[in-house]
């Protein structure tokens, strides 16, 4: 069972660069770890903070970089992310969508987003939202010039509605849209197809027995 | 029956049920496990109590967190020394089709041990928790990355969630020339298309440059697929595929072997197959590739100059180049050859196989490492690329070059083990990423073929490995 998620009313930071990858978002050091929680305080650690991190250690402690966007005061407690194009590109690790739901945020909201995160942003209640670029850009501008600046995202409706009341639209697979809403776990929903992957496999084993070795 | 494409055949026979939404549910012939993102999924399972559907489907090894020297220690880092050692338990409590543990003879990159055993065959669908996977396309397999709750579906229900890709055929045509090698030609690739220009695509790379490949030039290509965007590359079957694959480990065998290649010589897109898009190269206009940026498509060519963001007019574009070349501590327009580099890697599930390092060999044959470069790293892709080297006496000639011969693993492509720069120092890398602090905090990655990296190692700069041999 997931975090399902139906609708926010959040606080919007904007992280204004292209190509952010999955190295960016949690570094390598922190794969290490055997869990699936507890990667938040490192969350773009080699942006956010000014040392270099090590697993374990107390984060609460260490020297922040007064010039990444994320440490400026006014987008404390954001859980709205807005991003450039490619967000989430390069390697497959889950940790990255981990580290970012445990710092906080639930929406991210930009132009493109790569496959994989992508995919694995929705195992874990946390909802990628692709819009136009020109609307992007305008959430951008809006956003940098007005404090406090928040967007409401509604997952039934499909839409994102900003302060100044216009509502964008946005498109989601139908699937996923409602495993998200339920908080359903993809592997009981699979399973209720348990007979059909039997068959599928039985006859796949007759046909290519090699595949089965 | 219409036309139909390899990613088309492939998707069409794995299909187990379908959404009205059109997600999928793809049956999983391979799952590659290794020890980085499975913990979490051993664990889920357990929690659910559920048990993995099909174990003979896993093949598994520990090549992220493994040191690369002196093996007799065993891993000295606890939190890496305790990931290693939870695949180990978990391999044990649930058992594979084979497992390949720490200091395993035939222990090595989950993309290189593969192919190499035979696990990694034509018409197959592979998944691992890596983004890498892409590699096994180059057999003709459905092939992708996956995350850790998806290694937890696959054992669970042998099945992944997806929703079919568009289709995108990359052809290569004309003869490389010299010093040109699979890396330049992918490297080219994304220089063309772009880190998302294979976004929501399934890649199939094809074209006479892409036929002349072995299957070791194939996987490269294969592997950085993702680096273009695509969750999936993949090549059509030909003699080479099936040359390569007779007689390994868990290849089939006799009557089965008969059977398998004639299934497996179908897997081709058909002729007058239509894709959604197609992008041509011509192999001749491609030089050997060095990258000076934080993303793979910033790439030019070794005869090139760093760009000058002034003349990029998209303010994201070049604010990206700017904050990039800070980062790499490089001026614009300074030319590729007068690039000093402090370290060499070569490795990695890109470049690490018998060809890659017969082609570093040739170049480091009979020259030394250059006296400003702190280390050269050459790190074979497995125990069984290593034994090889050994056979063909490559080892001696990297040892004379004064390069480090190391024990196989990932390294430090992306240095989760104690292999890795130092901030601000510069890498000349075989590997598929030149992300910020990829290979270390502040360490800063330039992109190459085997042969170019071999090339910077001996000259201490870029060099246009044509000029040296």
């Amino acid at each position: 069972m997931m975090n399902p998620f139906t609708q926010l009313d959040g606080l919007v930071a904007p992280l204004d660069r292209a190509n952010v990858d999955t190295d960016a978002i949690i570094p390598k050091q922190f794969l290490k770890s055997i869990k699936r929680s507890g990667f938040g305080p490192n969350a773009f650690d080699e942006w956010r903070y000014l040392d270099v991190g090590q697993p374990g250690q107390d984060n609460s402690q260490r020297p922040l970089n007064p010039d990444f966007v994320l440490n400026q005061p006014r987008y404390q407690g954001a859980q709205i992310l807005l991003t450039r194009d490619n967000f989430g590109c390069g390697s497959s690790r889950e940790h990255a969508p981990w580290a970012l739901e445990d710092f906080g945020l639930r929406v991210l909201i930009g132009p493109s987003f790569a496959d994989i995160f992508f995919n694995n942003s929705f195992k874990n209640g946390l909802l990628p939202i692709r819009l136009d670029a020109a609307e992007v850009d305008e959430l951008f501008l809006q956003c940098e010039a007005n404090e406090g600046y928040r967007l409401a995202v509604d997952l039934a409706a499909q839409t994102v509605t900003r302060p100044d009341g216009k509502v964008i639209h946005f498109e989601v697979d139908a699937f996923r849209k409602e495993c998200l809403l339920n908080g359903w776990d993809d592997i009981g929903l699979t399973l209720r197809h348990e007979d059909k992957i039997r068959a599928f496999e039985a006859q796949r084993r007759a046909q290519h027995p090699y595949y089965f070795a | 029956m219409a036309a139909r494409t390899l990613y088309e055949k492939l998707w069409s026979s794995h299909v187990v049920h379908e959404e009205a939404d059109g997600t999928a549910l793809i049956y999983i012939d391979r799952h590659l496990v290794h020890e980085v993102t499975s913990p979490q999924a051993f664990e889920g399972l357990k929690l659910a109590g559920r048990k993995p559907w099909r174990v003979s489907s896993i093949v598994a090894t520990a090549d992220h967190n493994t040191p690369t020297d002196h093996w007799e220690r065993g891993i000295e880092d606890p939190v890496s020394r305790q990931q290693v050692e939870t695949l180990d338990a978990n391999m044990r409590e649930i058992g594979s089709l084979a497992y390949f543990p720490f200091r395993d003879a035939r222990q090595g990159i989950v993309h290189v041990i593969g192919p190499e055993n035979g696990a990694t065959l034509p018409g197959m669908t592979v998944v691992c928790g890596d983004s890498h996977t892409s590699t096994h396309g180059a057999f003709a397999c459905l092939a992708h990355g996956i995350g850790t709750s998806e290694v937890e579906h696959v054992m669970a229900t042998q099945c992944l969630l997806q929703k079919k890709s568009k289709t995108l055929l990359v052809r290569v045509d004309g003869q490389p020339g010299r010093g040109v090698s699979a890396k330049d030609i992918v490297l080219a690739i994304i220089g063309k298309i772009g880190t998302a220009g294979g976004t929501g695509y399934a890649i199939e790379f094809g074209g006479s440059a892409i036929r002349s490949l072995s299957m070791e030039g194939r996987m490269t290509v294969c592997n950085m697929a993702i680096e273009a965007g695509a969750r999936a590359g993949m090549i059509g079957v030909d003699q080479t595929t099936i040359d390569y694959l007779k007689g390994r480990a868990f290849s089939p065998k006799g009557e089965l072997w008969e059977q398998a290649v004639a299934y497996w010589r179908t897997l081709k897109s058909d002729d007058d197959a239509q894709f959604d898009k197609v992008v041509e190269l011509d192999a001749a206009d491609i030089q050997p590739q060095v990258t000076w940026g934080t993303s793979p498509e910033m790439v030019t060519t070794v005869d090139g100059r760093v760009p000058d963001p002034a003349t990029v007019a998209d303010p994201v574009r070049r604010e990206g180049m700017e904050r990039a070349l800070k980062y790499m501590g490089l001026a614009p327009n300074t030319l590729i050859t007068e690039i000093a580099v402090d370290q060499v890697f070569i490795g990695s599930c890109t470049n690490s196989r018998i060809e890659d390092l017969r082609e570093a060999a040739a170049v480091a044959k009979g020259r030394k490492k250059a006296a400003n470069v702190k280390r050269v790293l050459v790190v074979p892709g497995s125990g069984l690329v290593k034994r090889q080297a050994e056979e063909e006496g490559l080892h001696e000639i990297f040892m004379a070059a004064d390069f480090e011969w190391r024990e196989p693993g990932c390294s430090m492509c992306l240095a989760m083990n104690a292999d890795r720069l130092e901030p601000g120092e510069r890498c000349a890398s075989t590997s598929n990423r030149n992300f910020e602090g990829r290979q270390g905090a502040g360490g800063r990655t330039h992109l190459v073929s085997p042969a170019m990296a071999a090339a910077a190692a001996v000259m201490g700069h870029f060099t246009d490995v044509r000029q040296l041999s």
